[in-house]
C-alpha cells in the first residue's frame, strides 16, 4: 500500500513537473529556442503571485487572474524586445542570453524579496483530502493534475484546432513561406511566449501554493521541466505528461528507499531513459 | 493606359558578399501576364525573393502601385495583395492540405477565391483535403502550392518554376488552367526555364543572364535568335 | 608579381610583440612571491583558475560548439578527489591533483556517451543534469562529510609544506602553471590537425563531415580533455579554499556563470578573449561586489548586451580595429608592399 501510495503521489507530482515542461516545450516547437532562464520564470511567477496575495488578499489560486495576463505581457515584451534578435543558425546568442536573463531574474528576485524562503498561503486547500480506495489523496495534488492535462489538452487543442495554432505550425515549418502568407514571424513568436509564459504562471502558483520557495530554485525547476520534455519526446505534449509522471514517480520511489535520494532518483530515470531511448518516448520532432 | 501595378528601378540582390542581382529594371502592368526566363544561376528565384520581401533591398528600388515597398517586410508586402507560388513548392509539412490553403487566406483579402473555388479548379485537392500535404504527388502539392497563392486574393502573383521537376502531362494541365487563374485583373509574373510555355501564356518577357536583364520584348514578337542570344550569352 | 613574392606565415609582428611581452609578464608573475603582498598573491591566485576555467569553457563553446552550463560537474568532482585521494588514499596533495585529472577524464566518458545524445541546448542543460547528479551524489557520501562538507585535515595541508608562506607560494605557482599549461595545451591543440578539423566543424559541421572529419569522436576528444583539465583545475581551487561541501563545490553561478561572462564579454572562439575577459572580470569584481546582488545584475546585462551588439566580444572590437592576432592561428598571405591582412 505505501509503494502503491508513493507511485499516485508521484503521478500527481508529475502534473506539476508537465506544467513546468509544457512552456518550454511549446516555444521549442515553434521557435527552437531552449529558455534557460525558464525555471526562473516559473519562480518570477510565484513571487508574482505571493505579491498579489499579500497586497489584496485575494487566493493564489484567484491571484491567477492577474499573474497570467502579466506573465503573458512580459513573456511578449521579452520575446520581441529582446529573444527575436537572437534567433537565428547560431545556437549560442539565444542560449548565452537566456543564461543572462536568468541570472538577472534570480538577482532581481533576491534584491527585491530576499533571500528568505516564502510560501503562498492557500487555506484549507493545503491540507484538504480525499480518501480513495484507502489511499489519502491531497486535494491540492490532484487538482494540480487535473489543470495540468486541461492545460495540455487546451494546448494541444489551439495547436491543431485554431488559425492561431496552423500559424505556430507554419512558422515552426519554414518561417520565410509563412511570412509570405501574411504572418509576422516576430508577432508569432511573441505570441507563442506570451502562451508560454502564461502556462509558466499557472506553474509557479501551483509550485507556490505547494512548497516554499526561493529565488535560487529557478534552476532546478528548470531541469525538472527539461527532464519531462525530454523523456517524453521532443514536440510532443502530451509526453511531456508522461514524461512529467515517470519523473514524479521515480522521485517519491525514490524517496520512499531513502529520503536523501528524492531528487536523485528523477535525475537517475532521466539518465537511464536517456540511454536505452535517447529520442524519448514518444518523439515527433527529430 | 493602364499603370503599372510593379516597378523596379535598378534592383540590386546580395547573399553575403556575393551579388546576385545588378541593377534590373523591370515594369509590370495591370492585367498583364510577364514571363521571366533565364538559365540556371541566372537570379530569377532572387528577383522574386526581392520582390516578395524575402530579401533585404536597397531604397526606392521597388514600387508596388506606386508605393515604394523597398524597405517593407514580406507579410507587410503579403497583405498588400502580392502572393507568390514559390520554387519547389514548399508546401507546410505540418499542415493539412486544408490547413495549407486556408493558411494562404491568412492576409484577409477579399475576393473570388475561397476554399470551394480552389477545389473546383482542382477536385483532387478536396478528396486529399485531410492528408498531409508531403503525402502527394508532386503535381498535387504544385496544385496546393498555387491554390494557397490564390487563397490571397492576389492583385499580382508569382509563379516561381511551377513545372519544375512535374510530369510533362501534369504540366500541360497546369498551364492549360492558368488562363483561368489570372483571367479577372489579375497580374502575373511567372518565371520558367521552358521558353515556350512561358511565351505561350504571357504578353511579355524578360530575359534574365548573370543578375542582369539581357532581353526585354513582347511575347509573341521576340525571335528564337534573341533569346538564346540574351539567354546563353552567346554573341 | 611572381609567386616568391607572397610570403606565407603564421606569425605576425604584433604576434613576436606579444610572445617577448608575454615571456616578460611571465618571469615577473612567477617572481610574485618576492614582491606582492599574500592578499594580491590569493586574488592573483584565484584570476589565473578563472583564467584556465574560461579557456576550457571557450574550447568547447567557441569551438567544438559543445556549450556546458555544466562544467562545475568537474570542478566539483576534482575538488571532491582531492579531498579523497589524499584523505583516504594518502596521495600527496600534488600527485592528487594529477589523480583527479585521470578520474575527471575517466568519468566524462560515459557521460559523454549519454549527453552527446542531446543536441544544442538540450545538450547544455543535459551538462547540467549531470552537475546537480553529482552534486546530491556527493552529499550521500558521508565520509567526505555529506551534505556539510569537510575540510583538508592539516596534516594534509601541511604536507604540501610546513611553512604557511611557501604554501602560499606553491599553491600560487601551481595556479599560475595550471593557467599556462591550459592555455598552452588549447594553444598547440587548435594548431593541430584536429584542432583545424574542430575550427572547420565549428565553421560549417556539414562541410566538415563531407571531408570527413568525424564529428563526434573529434568533439568526444575535446570533451574528455576538457572534463580532465576542468578536474584538475578543481583540485586547485579546492585545494586553496582548504574546505569543500556539495554546494560550492557544484556552484552553477561560481563555475560555469561567471565563466561563461568571462568568455562572452573578453570574445568566445577566440585564445586572447578569456585573458582579456578574466582581467575584466576581475577588476569589475574588485570595484563592484560590494553591490552584491546589483553587481550581478550587471554582469548579466553587460553579457546580453555583448552577445547581441558585439558578439566577438572585446577582442573581437580590438582585432577588427587593429587586424592583432597575439595567439596565431590561421596562416596569413603577406603580399609586399601591403600590410597584413588575415
Ligand atoms: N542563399 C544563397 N546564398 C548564396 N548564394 C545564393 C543563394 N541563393 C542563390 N544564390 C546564388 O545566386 C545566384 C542566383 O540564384 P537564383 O536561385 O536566383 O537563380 P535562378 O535563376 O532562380 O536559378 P534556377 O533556375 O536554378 O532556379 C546563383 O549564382 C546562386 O548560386
Ligand atoms: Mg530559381
Amino acid at each position: 500500500m505505501d509503494w502503491l501510495n508513493a507511485i499516485v503521489q508521484g503521478t500527481l507530482l508529475g502534473g506539476l513537473y508537465a506544467l513546468f515542461a509544457a512552456g518550454l516545450s511549446l516555444i521549442f516547437g515553434v521557435m527552437r529556442l531552449v529558455n534557460i532562464a525558464h525555471g526562473d520564470m516559473i519562480i518570477l511567477a510565484a513571487y508574482l503571485g505571493l505579491t498579489v496575495t499579500t497586497a489584496t488578499g485575494l487566493h493564489p489560486l484567484l491571484a491567477l487572474v492577474l499573474v497570467v495576463p502579466t506573465m503573458g505581457v512580459i513573456g511578449y515584451v521579452l520575446q520581441r524586445g529582446l529573444l527575436n534578435q537572437t534567433l537565428g543558425d547560431d545556437l549560442l546568442p539565444p542560449l548565452l542570453v537566456t543564461f543572462g536573463l536568468s541570472v538577472i531574474i534570480q538577482n532581481g528576485l533576491l534584491e527585491v524579496y530576499s533571500a528568505d524562503p516564502q510560501k503562498m498561503d492557500a487555506g484549507a486547500l493545503e491540507t484538504a483530502s480525499v480518501a480513495v480506495g484507502g489511499l489519502n489523496l491531497g486535494v491540492l495534488p490532484v487538482l494540480t493534475f487535473a489543470v495540468a492535462v486541461a492545460v495540455i489538452w487546451g494546448l494541444q487543442w489551439t495547436f491543431y484546432h485554431t488559425a492561431l495554432g496552423r500559424a505556430f505550425r507554419a512558422v515552426s515549418d519554414n518561417q520565410d513561406i509563412a511570412q509570405l502568407m501574411g504572418l509576422n514571424r516576430r508577432h508569432i513568436f511573441g505570441v507563442a511566449m506570451a502562451l508560454a509564459l502564461g502556462v509558466t504562471a499557472i506553474a509557479g502558483i501551483l509550485l507556490g501554493i505547494r512548497t516554499s520557495f526561493d529565488p535560487s530554485i529557478g534552476g532546478g525547476r528548470l531541469i525538472f521541466g527539461f527532464e519531462a520534455v525530454i523523456i517524453g519526446g521532443l514536440g510532443n505534449l502530451w509526453g511531456t505528461l508522461v514524461g512529467g509522471v515517470i519523473l514524479g514517480v521515480a522521485q517519491t520511489v525514490g524517496a520512499k528507499i531513502d529520503p536523501g535520494w528524492q531528487i536523485l532518483s528523477g535525475h537517475l530515470a532521466f539518465l537511464l531513459i536517456l540511454a536505452i531511448r535517447p529520442n524519448g518516448l514518444f518523439p515527433r520532432i527529430s | 493606359m493602364p499603370e503599372p501595378i510593379l516597378q523596379l528601378h535598378g534592383l540590386d540582390a546580395h547573399y553575403g558578399d556575393f551579388q546576385a542581382l545588378y541593377g534590373v529594371d523591370m515594369k509590370v502592368m495591370e492585367g498583364e501576364v510577364l514571363a521571366i526566363i533565364g538559365s540556371n544561376g541566372a537570379g530569377k528565384t532572387t528577383l522574386m525573393r526581392s520582390i516578395t520581401g524575402l530579401l533585404s533591398n536597397g531604397p526606392a528600388q521597388i514600387k508596388y502601385r506606386g508605393v515604394d515597398i523597398s524597405a517593407q517586410r514580406a507579410d507587410e508586402i503579403a497583405v498588400q495583395g502580392l502572393a507568390m507560388v514559390p520554387e519547389g513548392r514548399q508546401l507546410f509539412p505540418s499542415l493539412s492540405v486544408r490547413e495549407n490553403l486556408m493558411i494562404g487566406a491568412q492576409v484577409g483579402r477579399k475576393g473570388p477565391w475561397d476554399l470551394d473555388a480552389v477545389y473546383k479548379l482542382f477536385p483532387i485537392l478536396e478528396e486529399r483535403k485531410d492528408q498531409q500535404s508531403t503525402s502527394l504527388s508532386g503535381g498535387q502539392q504544385q496544385m496546393v502550392a498555387i491554390g494557397r497563392a490564390l487563397m490571397a486574393n492576389p492583385d499580382l502573383i508569382l509563379f516561381d518554376e511551377i513545372s519544375l521537376g512535374l510530369a510533362p502531362i501534369i504540366i500541360k494541365d497546369i498551364y492549360e488552367a492558368l488562363p483561368g487563374i489570372i483571367g479577372e485583373g489579375m497580374s502575373a509574373i511567372i518565371v520558367e526555364q521552358d521558353i515556350s510555355k512561358a511565351l505561350s501564356v504571357s504578353s511579355r518577357v524578360y530575359c534574365l543572364q548573370e543578375g542582369r536583364v539581357s532581353l526585354e520584348g513582347a511575347s509573341d514578337t521576340v525571335s528564337r535568335e534573341d533569346i538564346s542570344r540574351a539567354y546563353f550569352g552567346i554573341e | 608579381m611572381t609567386l616568391q613574392d607572397y610570403n606565407v606565415t603564421r606569425s605576425s609582428n604584433a604576434a613576436r610583440v606579444a610572445a617577448i611581452l608575454g615571456a616578460l609578464i611571465l618571469i615577473t608573475l612567477v617572481a610574485a612571491p618576492w614582491w606582492a603582498g599574500r592578499a594580491d598573491m590569493r586574488l592573483m591566485g584565484e584570476l589565473f583558475l578563472y583564467l584556465a576555467l574560461a579557456s576550457l569553457w571557450n574550447l568547447m563553446a567557441g569551438y567544438a560548439g559543445l556549450v556546458s552550463v555544466g562544467q562545475q560537474a568537474f570542478v566539483g568532482f576534482g575538488g571532491y578527489m582531492l579531498f579523497a585521494l589524499t584523505m583516504f588514499a594518502g596521495l600527496h596533495p600534488i600527485a592528487a591533483i594529477a589523480g583527479a585529472g585521470v578520474l575527471g577524464a575517466l568519468i566524462s566518458v560515459p557521460v559523454a556517451v549519454l549527453i552527446f545524445r542531446l543536441r544544442g541546448a538540450y545538450f547544455a542543460i543535459g551538462t547540467w543534469v549531470i552537475a546537480e547528479v553529482f552534486r546530491l551524489g556527493f552529499a550521500q557520501i558521508s565520509s567526505l562529510g555529506g551534505g556539510s562538507g569537510s575540510s583538508l585535515p592539516v596534516a594534509i595541508v601541511k604536507s604540501l609544506a610546513s611553512k604557511r608562506a611557501m604554501r602560499e607560494s606553491i599553491s600560487y605557482w601551481l595556479a599560475l602553471g595550471a593557467a599556462v599549461i591550459v592555455i598552452s595545451a588549447v594553444y598547440l591543440f587548435l594548431r593541430s590537425r584536429k584542432g583545424l578539423a574542430l575550427t572547420a566543424i565549428r565553421d560549417n559541421e556539414l562541410a566538415a563531415g563531407s571531408l570527413g572529419i568525424d564529428i563526434w569522436r573529434t568533439k568526444f576528444i575535446v570533451y574528455v580533455v576538457t572534463s580532465a583539465l576542468t578536474a584538475m583545475i578543481g583540485a586547485l581551487i579546492f585545494l586553496q579554499k582548504l574546505r569543500i561541501s556539495p554546494d560550492a563545490a557544484f556552484s552553477v553561478n561560481d563555475w560555469t556563470a561567471f565563466v561563461i561572462f568571462i568568455v562572452v564579454i573578453g570574445g568566445i572562439g577566440t585564445i586572447e578573449g578569456p585573458i582579456i575577459g578574466t582581467l575584466v572580470f576581475f577588476a569589475l569584481r574588485e570595484t563592484l561586489a560590494d553591490l552584491g546582488t546589483i553587481y550581478l545584475i550587471v554582469l548579466g546585462v553587460v553579457a546580453i548586451v555583448m552577445m547581441l551588439k558585439a558578439p566577438k566580444g572585446i577582442w573581437g572590437l580590438i582585432r577588427s580595429r587593429f587586424d592583432l592576432q597575439l595567439f596565431p592561428l590561421g596562416y596569413r598571405v603577406i603580399t609586399p608592399g601591403k600590410t597584413d591582412k588575415s
